[in-house]
C-alpha cells in the first residue's frame, strides 16, 4: 500500500511537469512572452506535489500505528483491563495475535480486538492512498491553473528548493538537541537519586548496585572523579605523543621533503585514520601492553597490565594523521609570499619553517589539536578493550585506570534496570563528556577564528 | 643585439657591481631568459622594463637566488657580485641573499610585531650584539625606510596591521636592516595606491646614496621617474640597456621604441 501511495505520488508530479511545461510552451508558441522557462513551469507542478505529499505519506506511516493502538485499545469490551495490572501487556498480546502469532488460547475477545486491529490497518492503508490521490489531483490542478506568462516559476521553484535546504539543516539541528534532551532528561533522574556534589566531587567509583534485595554487593559510589581522571591521563598521554609526531612529519611533508616521497608518504598517513578503532584497540591489548610489561619487568618498574600508556598510546597512533593533516592544511595556507620574504632575508629553511610559517600556522595547528583533545575524551573502543574497569585516583601512566566512555559502556552492558542509579549514572557520565568535549570544541573554533590572520 | 660595450666604456670597472654573462633560464622545457648580458651599476637605481612575461622577474630572482626555490628551475651562465661568481659551488645561497635584499610585489610582512619583523634579519644573521645594538638597527632600518615617524610609538603591534604603504615600507626598512649592498625591488608598488606609490619612489630614490638598487616596474613613468639606468626585456631577451634618458628620449632599437610608445606590451 505505501508502495502504491509513493508510485502514484512520484506518477502525478511527473504528469504535472510535463502538463505545466507544455501549456507554458503552448503559451510561448502563442506569442506571449514568458517570464520563466517551460521548464521551471514543469518543475513547480513537480516539486508543488512532491514535497507535500512526500510529507503526508511519512507523517501518516509514523503516526498510524499510535492511533490504530489507541483505537484497538478503546473499542475492548467493558471490564476487560479491569483485572490487567498493565494495559500495555494486553496490546503486545493483541499486536502478536493480528500478525498471526498465536500462544496458547487466547480469550476470545483478544481475538475480536486483533481483528479488529487488521481492519483498522487495512482501512488505514487504503485512506492513506485516497488522501495521496486526492491530494495529488488537487495540487495538480493548483499547479496548472499558475501556469501564465507572468508567473514567477522560477523564482518559487528556488524558495521550494531553499525550504527544502532549510529542513535538511535543520534536521541535524533538531536531532542534536533530541540527544542533549535525552541525556539531561535521564541524568535527572539520576540526580534524584545521587546529588550532584557527591557525583561531582565523590572520589569513589563504585557502581556496582543490589539490583534484587537479597543480593549481597556494594552499595554503590558515584564520584566521578577517578573516572575522568583516568580520561584526563590517558588523553594527555595520547596528546603528548601524537602533536609531536604529528606536527614534526606535517613539518617535514609540507617543508623539505620532495614531491616524488610527499606522494607516497601523506597517503600512507592519512591511511592510518581509515583504520577501524577496534583494530587500534586489538593491537594495544595484543601488541603494545605485553611489550610494555616485559619492558617494566626488564627495568624492575611495576607495570599494570591495562596501562594508561598502551591505551594512550595507540590512542596517539590514531591521532597522528588527524593533527598531521590539520597543520598541513595551517602550513599549506600560509602565502607564499611569505615563505619568499623570509627566504629573500637570508633565513634557511628551517629558520623560515620556525620563525615564520609556524607562528602563522599555529591558530590552525592550536584548533587542531583541541579537536584532536575532544576526539582522545570521547574515544571507546580503543579503552574499551585496553584500558581498565577499576576507577583509581592515580596520575601513574603505567598503572590502570578507567575512563568515562568505558564506565559508559560497562554500565549499560548485560542486565540493567532503567530506574537503577546504576544505568542512570551512564547517562550523567554521558552528559558530563558531552559538555567537556562541547566546551573544547567551542574553544577550538574561537581559538582558530581569532587568531587567523587575514590574509588577502 | 645590443651590446654592453657602450656602458662599460662610459663608466670605470671598479662601478659595476652586479655583472650577467650569457644568463639563461630555463622553466623545464621553457626557456624564460636567453643570453642576457649586462653590468650593473653601484649606487644607482637600475629600472626594468618590458611588456608581461618578458623575463624581467626572473631575471631579477636569479640575482639573489630565489630561482633556487623553484624545483624546474635551471640556470646557465655567470652572474657576479663584486667579481665573484653567486652561483659558484662555495658560495652559500643565505649569505648570499643576506648581501642582496629583496622586496616584492605585494607587501608581505610577516605575522609578527613591527620591531620584530624589522630585526628579524639582524637576528639570524648575528648583526646585533645586544639589545641596544638591534634597537639601533632597528631605528635606522626604519629611517631608512621612512617609516620611523610614523611607528615609532607602536613597534609592539603587529606589521600586518599596518595600511598598504606603510607595510611595503616596513618590508623595505626590513631588507634595509640587514645592510645588503644590492636591494631588488620586483614591482614594489603594483599593489600601492598613488600616494603610497610616491612614497616609495622617494624612498627608492634616497636609497640609491647607498645601495645598488634594482626595481622591476610596469610603469614606464615609475621608470623615469626613479631610475638613472634602464634595461628593457622582450621575450626573455635583454632588447636595450642605457641611461635613462637615452631609452626613454632616443631608443636604439625598433621594439624599445614600439614598447615605451605603447604599441607593445
Amino acid at each position: 500500500m505505501t508502495g502504491l501511495a509513493f508510485a502514484l505520488l512520484l506518477s502525478a508530479s511527473l504528469a504535472a511537469y510535463m502538463i505545466n511545461r507544455r501549456a507554458a510552451l503552448a503559451l510561448r508558441d502563442r506569442g506571449e512572452r514568458l517570464h520563466s522557462l517551460g521548464m521551471f513551469h514543469g518543475l513547480y507542478g513537480l516539486l508543488l506535489i512532491l514535497v507535500p505529499a512526500v510529507v503526508v505519506t511519512i507523517l501518516w506511516i509514523m503516526l498510524q500505528n499510535g492511533v490504530i493502538n489507541t483505537l484497538t485499545m478503546s473499542s475492548l469490551p467493558d471490564g476487560a483491563l479491569a483485572d490487567m495490572a498493565n494495559p500495555q501487556l494486553v496490546l503486545s498480546e493483541i499486536q502478536s495475535l493480528a500478525q498471526g502469532r498465536v500462544f496458547g488460547t487466547p480469550e476470545p475477545w483478544k481475538l475480536e480486538a486483533a481483528e479488529r486491529m487488521n481492519d483498522l490497518r487495512a482501512n488505514s492503508a487504503w485512506l492513506m492512498v485516497a488522501v495521496v490521490a486526492a491530494l495529488s489531483a488537487i495540487l495538480l490542478l493548483v499547479s496548472r491553473r499558475q501556469v501564465a506568462a507572468a508567473f514567477r516559476a522560477r523564482q518559487a521553484v528556488e524558495r521550494i528548493v531553499m525550504g527544502l535546504m532549510i529542513t535538511c539543516s535543520l534536521v541535524a539541528v533538531i536531532v542534536t538537541f533530541g540527544i542533549v534532551f535525552s541525556l539531561v532528561f535521564e541524568s535527572i533522574r539520576f540526580f534524584q537519586m545521587v546529588p550532584l556534589t557527591e557525583f561531582l566531587f565523590g572520589t569513589r567509583w563504585e557502581p556496582q548496585m543490589p539490583i534484587r534485595a537479597d543480593q549481597i554487593a556494594a552499595e554503590g559510589a558515584f564520584g566521578v572523579l577517578p573516572v575522568f581522571l583516568g580520561t584526563l591521563v590517558i588523553t594527555f598521554v595520547a596528546i603528548a605523543i601524537s602533536v609531536p609526531i604529528g606536527l614534526m612529519s606535517a613539518i617535514y611533508l609540507n617543508e623539505f621533503a620532495d614531491r616524488r616521497f610527499r606522494a607516497v608518504a601523506k597517503p600512507i598517513l592519512e591511511l592510518l585514520a581509515g583504520i577501524p578503532t577496534v583494530v587500534y584497540g586489538f593491537f594495544a591489548i595484543l601488541t603494545v601492553a605485553p611489550a610494555l610489561r616485559a619492558w617494566g619487568a626488564a627495568l624492575g618498574i611495576p607495570v599494570a597490565p591495562n596501562t594508561a600508556l598502551a591505551a594512550g598510546g595507540v590512542m596517539a597512533i590514531m591521532l597522528i594523521p588527524f593533527i598531521s593533516s590539520f597543520a598541513d592544511d595551517a602550513l599549506s595556507a600560509v602565502p607564499r609570499s611569505l615563505r619568499d620574504g623570509a627566504i629573500a632575508l637570508g633565513a634557511t629553511r628551517s629558520e623560515t619553517v620556525l620563525n615564520v610559517l609556524f607562528p602563522a600556522a599555529i591558530p590552525g595547528i592550536v584548533g587542531g589539536v583541541l579537536l584532536a583533545v575532544s576526539r582522545a575524551i570521547g574515544e571507546t573502543m580503543i579503552v574499551v578493550m585496553a584500558a581498565g574497569l577499576i576507577a583509581k585516583m592515580t596520575l601513574n601512566p603505567l598503572d590502570s585506570v578507567t575512563t568515562v566512555t568505558v564506565q559508559i559502556v560497562t554500565l549499560l552492558i548485560g542486565d540493567t534496570a532503567f530506574d537503577s542509579p546504576k544505568t542512570l549514572a551512564a547517562f550523567a557520565l554521558g552528559l558530563m563528556l558531552f559538555i567537556v568535549t562541547l566546551f573544547i570544541n567551542i574553544l577550538a573554533l574561537r581559538i582558530v577564528r581569532k587568531y587567523r590572520e587575514q590574509y588577502d | 643585439m645590443y651590446d654592453t660595450t657602450r656602458t662599460e666604456t662610459a663608466v670605470s670597472q671598479q662601478d659595476i657591481k652586479i655583472s650577467a654573462s650569457n644568463v639563461q633560464v630555463f622553466y623545464g622545457d621553457k626557456q624564460a631568459i636567453k643570453d642576457v648580458n649586462v653590468g650593473i651599476l653601484d649606487k644607482t637605481v637600475t629600472a626594468f622594463i618590458g611588456p608581461s612575461g618578458c623575463g624581467k622577474s626572473t631575471f631579477l630572482r636569479c640575482i639573489n637566488r630565489m630561482n633556487d626555490t623553484i624545483d624546474s628551475a635551471r640556470i646557465q651562465g655567470e652572474i657576479r657580485l663584486d667579481g665573484q661568481d653567486i652561483y659558484d659551488r662555495r658560495v652559500d645561497p643565505v649569505q648570499l641573499r643576506a648581501r642582496v635584499g629583496m622586496v616584492f610585489q605585494k607587501p608581505n610582512p610577516f605575522p609578527k610585531s613591527i620591531y620584530d619583523n624589522v630585526a628579524y634579519g639582524p637576528r639570524i644573521h648575528g648583526l646585533a650584539r645586544n639589545k641596544a645594538d638591534l634597537d639601533g638597527i632597528v631605528e635606522a632600518a626604519l629611517r631608512g625606510a621612512a617609516l620611523w615617524n610614523e611607528v615609532k610609538d607602536r613597534l609592539a603591534e603587529p606589521g600586518t596591521g599596518l595600511s598598504g604603504g606603510q607595510q611595503q615600507r616596513l618590508c623595505i626598512a626590513r631588507a634595509v636592516a640587514t645592510s645588503p649592498e644590492v636591494l631588488l625591488m620586483d614591482e614594489p608598488c603594483s599593489a600601492l595606491d598613488p600616494i603610497a606609490t610616491s612614497q616609495v619612489e622617494e624612498l627608492i630614490d634616497q636609497l640609491r646614496e647607498r645601495y645598488s638598487v634594482v626595481i622591476v616596474t610596469h610603469s614606464m613613468q615609475q621608470a623615469a621617474r626613479v631610475s638613472q639606468k634602464t634595461a628593457f626585456f622582450h621575450l626573455g631577451n635583454l632588447v636595450e640597456y642605457g641611461d635613462t634618458d637615452d631609452i626613454f628620449t632616443r631608443p636604439q632599437d625598433s621594439r624599445t621604441e614600439a614598447y615605451i610608445s605603447g604599441r607593445i606590451g
